[in-house]
């Protein structure tokens, strides 16, 4: 094919190159650089010049090299063969990149997003004569043990089927359908689709979000839960522990499937993902962790620019399986890194600058990506989500710098992470102060018909000794823990207990590092018993050394550890345990 | 124009007699044949001395060159400006061991330029993440604050933040000659990269390992404060390209002590103040994320791969100040950080590591039982955790004075002092074993009562605790 060139290079600037003597270019559409021909995207379309960004280094670029144009605008492929696979931002699968180019990425590679040569075994839902619409399922392709990957008609085609093929094994370049869009216009339909990255799917409309997102993680789950289809936001300085909380959800969480985005962090915690996700088991359907992940890997010396479009290719490989009816989780780690790229673009286009150098439209785009977050009703009237859980990391671990606050009102549900818990080696560090979820009212009601009555009164309980906790600490800091009456301090130790207990949980500890629903509730429950029963006793006479020093209280730390998961016993002996104990105390004071 | 296309590479030779502007470091040439971007540029001045750069922006108009040796005496008519055709290379091989470079990596001991099995691009490439293998070989360092609560493991990158006049390369270099991997007798290697410290510096680090008898395992890469500013930039890419040589061509264990960072980041604000570039914070341009983690990344161990680049950035706070944008964004490229404590130092404890803010994200892969010791996690947690409670025990203290503090917490008090005084400081000589180490956990852990120690099984209190 005669490739379309569309100007000639101007000006190179980094990633940013300008094109001047432009013919027929579109916006936003696909281009290549030079002869080795670089991958970019046209962002600015001027009389006869343009701005391309370049996903690639552009090294040895130089003026009047030729621009092509690839006709249409940067997208995905979406078809069977995504699950399990690692891409870079602008979705080339990297295994397939190692296996031309050895350990290093090369310039210039092209590899098909998908895999042409594998035949998928697909079978068909609708038949030749029927009426379909986009987003239809036109069959279904077993991709993994517990992936069933439904075959959509691309979201804005619809018309009669002409013919559709037979139950059998295809690529994803083989016609699998024909559609008559009208009388004179027909269209082939294969078991992939593109779509472009920047533009959200269609869905029917938004549905109430009041089913919580399962993760696994008690100070989450109990204290800040989310719900499908929610936004998060994990701020946090370095080393607070946001890829390791993210790491933690992604793993554990009660989603369909996972996309992971590692936007601009480290090479070697990817390496942590493909090394430790194909090893654990996902305890819904016992299968590897890797069979529900998607991985989209733009590490921090990977080019910047690519780093800007992975947060879409992301965002755009989940709405997908959305509109398959599946509920997905999204992690961005870390969307401060995405917004970097996005002022590291616009200072080298020489924009005039807002706060702190980033572009003036930073909130634009901030809200745009967490607005494709949400629990739809799909395009085939199933219901589908997706949750987006945004790492940020302020620079100086200070919440006041734009990325933050800019999120933080796009987003309903702020997980902050505090210096000193990590200091003190607290995980998660999820500060129990500065944190929210604004999904709670909406959510409680599940929680009392799924799981316990006594969830909601328990946990208003905890956060209120919390917050009192705080307030009494800086008494204690001005006088002394001495000064305070026995009632007072034993706020104190509950609180203590409860960080100890349960907001603490070990990432590599086999039973600990997730708990189910059942557990926290049940955790939680005999805190707050040891709370009320200790506070009588106190009230009663007994001495809070006393109430320490009972065997039962070294039982409840340890329970987190001791109890598992799927025999939930323990509790039942444990909580007669403490009644006994108690009962004892208060006899003796009787 | 087309033509000129077709002739770039002919063209390359060509010398333009004549420049249009300097400012700083950079020389402005227009009217010449089309310039690829990041090109290697010799520039001749007057007298016949030829310096290199490399092309910034390149464009139809003009096209901007960055000068590594400065553009001292450089004259407008004078300087005459030739183009490579290619990126700046670095011829290396393995003989380059035992030599002294400058930052472009010419030899400046007098001895004749080394012969060259390959020529690498120095800004390197990015390593693909599939092919990378996670790090998770311990190495012991002999230094107990290291090794107990900061593991380094092999293919780490951990930075140490220090502060002007506190003994980081003291801690460098005594971690150069101690490090070890244990029951492997691999070939290592050192990559020293200096930027803009003293002679004086440079001359510690060698002398020590001269000492210490590696010296011919050591590759030295300087350009000291009295060298331009800008040839800081390149140093350390040159540096890693010869690392990445030595581990993943030539199968060595490399350790790069890169100092000091600080200078490094102050050259490329400059250059980026110079080209007029819109700043981000306290004038540093937009993209020192990016291009730190370009020098940072470039450590890790490969799959199939025997060798592995091991970095131990240092860079002085300045003012002591970790929410500065140069510790701050290196945090968040790095595995980790080794900060010290200017009030440690102060009640002369070395190394000044402070507890509480250093972190080796890799260690929870690289130490546990058949890597250290069965009790090493719980008893490291166990630390963190008490000594964070001093820390909190110390202010209330100095409210309400030690006499008011509860019997508990004095007992937290004395695990503070002997913590500091007898787990972290050691001599700059002394070398302690993994096993040494952990004992000395549990020695100074028994300071507190065993219903304190929550983070620990009771067969590890049993079996540690109780002796």
């Amino acid at each position: 094919m005669e490739k379309r060139i569309i100007g000639q290079v101007k000006r190179v600037n980094g990633p940013v190159i300008e094109v001047m003597g432009i013919t027929d270019a579109e916006m936003f559409e696909l281009v290549r650089v030079g002869e080795e021909n670089l991958i970019g995207e046209l962002i600015k379309l001027e009389t006869d010049s343009a701005v391309v960004q370049v996903y690639e280094d552009t090294t040895g670029i130089a003026p009047y090299d030729p621009v092509y144009g690839e006709g249409m605008q940067l997208s995905v492929e979406l078809g069977p063969g995504l699950v399990g696979t690692i891409y870079d931002g602008i979705q080339r699968p990297l295994e397939a990149i190692r296996d031309l180019s050895d350990i290093y990425i090369q310039r210039g590679i092209t590899v098909p997003s998908l895999n042409r040569e594998k035949k998928w075994h697909f079978v068909p839902a609708v038949k030749a004569g029927d009426q379909v619409s986009g987003g239809m399922v036109l069959g279904t392709v077993q991709e993994t043990e517990n992936v069933l990957h439904k075959i959509l008609v691309p979201p804005r085609d619809n018309g009669m089927l002409e013919s559709i093929v037979a139950e059998g094994d295809y690529t994803v370049e083989e016609v699998i359908a024909v559609l008559k869009t009208d009388d004179t216009h027909k269209k082939n339909l294969f078991l992939m689709h593109r779509w472009p990255i920047r533009m959200q799917r269609p869905t029917r409309q938004r549905l109430p979000l009041d089913i919580p997102l399962i993760t696994g993680q008690r100070v989450i789950d109990t204290l800040f839960p989310v719900a499908k289809g929610g936004t998060v936001s994990i701020p946090g300085g370095f080393g607070t522990g946001k890829t390791m909380t993210q790491q933690a959800v992604a793993k554990w969480c009660d989603a369909d499937m996972i996309v992971y985005i590692g936007c601009g962090e480290r090479g070697n915690e990817i390496t942590d993902v493909l090394t430790e996700f194909p090893q654990l088991i996902d305890p819904r359907s016992g299968r590897s962790l890797m069979e529900r992940t998607i991985l989209i890997a733009n590490v921090s010396n990977m080019p910047v620019s690519a780093r800007e479009a992975s947060i879409y290719t992301g965002i755009t490989l989940a709405e997908y399986f959305r509109d398959q009816g599946y509920h997905v989780a999204v992690m961005a780690d870390s969307t401060s890194r995405w917004a970097e790229a996005l002022r590291e673009l616009s200072g080298r286009m020489e924009e005039m600058p807002a706060e702190e150098g980033f572009p003036a439209y930073l909130p634009t785009k901030i809200a745009e990506f967490y607005e494709r977050a949400g629990r739809m009703e799909t395009l085939n009237g199933e219901s589908g989500s997706v949750t987006i859980i945004g790492a940020v990391s302020p620079p100086g671990g200070d919440f006041s710098e734009p990325v933050t606050q800019h999120t933080k009102r796009f987003i309903r549900c702020f997980w902050a992470l505090d210096r000193h818990l990590a200091n003190a080696r607290h995980y998660p560090a999820i500060s129990w102060l500065e944190s929210y979820s604004e999904y709670l009212s909406d959510m409680s009601t599940w929680w009392e018909r799924e799981i316990s009555a006594q969830w909601l009164t328990d946990r208003t309980e905890i956060m209120e000794l919390l917050h009192r906790e705080v307030r009494l600490q800086q008494v204690v800091k001005l006088v002394g823990p001495d000064a305070l009456p026995d009632t007072q301090r034993f706020i104190l130790e509950v609180c203590n207990l409860f960080k100890n207990a349960f907001l603490q949980q070990n990432a590599y500890d086999k039973i600990d590092m997730y708990s189910t629903v059942q557990k926290q509730v049940r955790m939680l429950h005999v805190i707050v018993a040891y709370w009320q029963r200790g506070s009588e006793a106190i009230k009663n006479g007994a001495t809070l050394v006393k109430l320490k020093k009972m065997k039962v209280y070294q039982d409840i730390i340890k329970m987190k550890f001791s109890i598992p998961n799927d025999n939930l016993d323990g509790f039942d002996k444990l909580e007669a345990r403490l009644e006994r104990a108690m009962d004892q105390l208060e006899a003796l004071h009787a | 124009m087309p033509d000129i296309i077709k002739n770039r590479r002919l063209l390359s030779g060509r010398e333009y007699i004549g420049v249009d502007k300097i400012d700083g470091p950079l020389i402005f040439a227009r009217k010449t044949h089309p310039v690829g971007y990041r090109e290697l540029i010799e520039c001749v001045d007057q007298h016949g001395h030829v310096r290199m750069g490399i092309v910034l922006e390149s464009s139809t108009q003009v096209v901007v060159v960055q000068v590594f040796e400065g553009t001292s005496g450089l004259t407008l008519p004078g300087t005459r400006i030739r183009f490579a055709g290619e990126p700046l290379t670095l011829g290396v091989s393995r003989e380059m061991l035992g030599r002294v470079f400058n930052g472009l990596g010419h030899p400046i001991d007098g001895g004749p330029r080394q012969r060259s099995d390959l020529e690498l691009n120095v800004n390197g490439l990015a390593i693909n993440p599939t092919a990378r293998q996670y790090p998770r070989d311990f190495i012991q360092t002999g230094i107990s604050v290291i090794d107990g609560m900061n593991t380094l493991i092999r293919g780490q990158k951990l930075p140490v933040f220090s502060g002007n006049g506190l003994p980081h390369n003291e801690l460098a270099a005594q971690i150069a000659r101690q490090a070890k991997i244990r029951g492997s007798d691999t070939e290592f290697a050192v990559v020293f990269a200096a930027m803009g410290v003293k002679h004086d510096v440079a001359r510690f680090f060698i002398r020590s390992f001269e000492e210490s008898g590696v010296l011919d395992n050591v590759a030295l890469f300087l350009s000291l404060a009295d060298d331009p500013s800008i040839e800081r930039l390149i140093t350390p890419r040159t540096a890693l390209t010869l690392a990445e040589h030595l581990a993943f061509n030539e199968d060595m264990h490399v350790l790069v002590i890169m100092t000091d960072m600080t200078n490094y980041c102050e050259s490329l604000r400059e250059i980026s103040t110079i080209r007029g570039e819109i700043p981000s914070r306290k004038g540093y341009p937009g993209y020192l994320y990016s291009d730190l983690a370009e020098l940072y990344e470039r450590s890790g161990m490969i799959k199939e791969r025997k060798g592995s680049i091991t970095s131990l950035p240092i860079l002085t706070m300045p003012n002591d100040d970790i929410s500065h944008p140069i510790p701050d964004l290196s945090g968040y490229i790095t595995e980790g950080q080794i900060v010290f404590e200017r009030e440690m130092d102060g009640r002369g404890i070395y190394p000044p590591v402070a507890g509480l803010p250093s972190l080796s994200r890799l260690m929870k892969d690289g130490i546990g039982e058949g890597m250290t010791r069965e009790d090493h996690p719980h008893l490291a947690s166990q630390l963190f955790a008490a000594y964070s409670y001093v820390k909190d025990v110390r202010n209330l203290a100095s409210v309400i004075g030690e006499e008011e503090l509860t019997p508990l917490d004095h007992d937290y008090l004395e695990f503070g002092k002997k913590f500091e005084q007898q787990f972290v400081s050691q001599g700059q000589e002394e070398e302690r074993t993994i096993e040494q180490t952990l004992d000395l956990g549990w020695e100074v852990l028994r300071s507190l009562p065993v219903e304190e120690l929550h983070r620990i099984t009771e067969e590890e209190i049993e079996k540690y605790y109780g002796s």
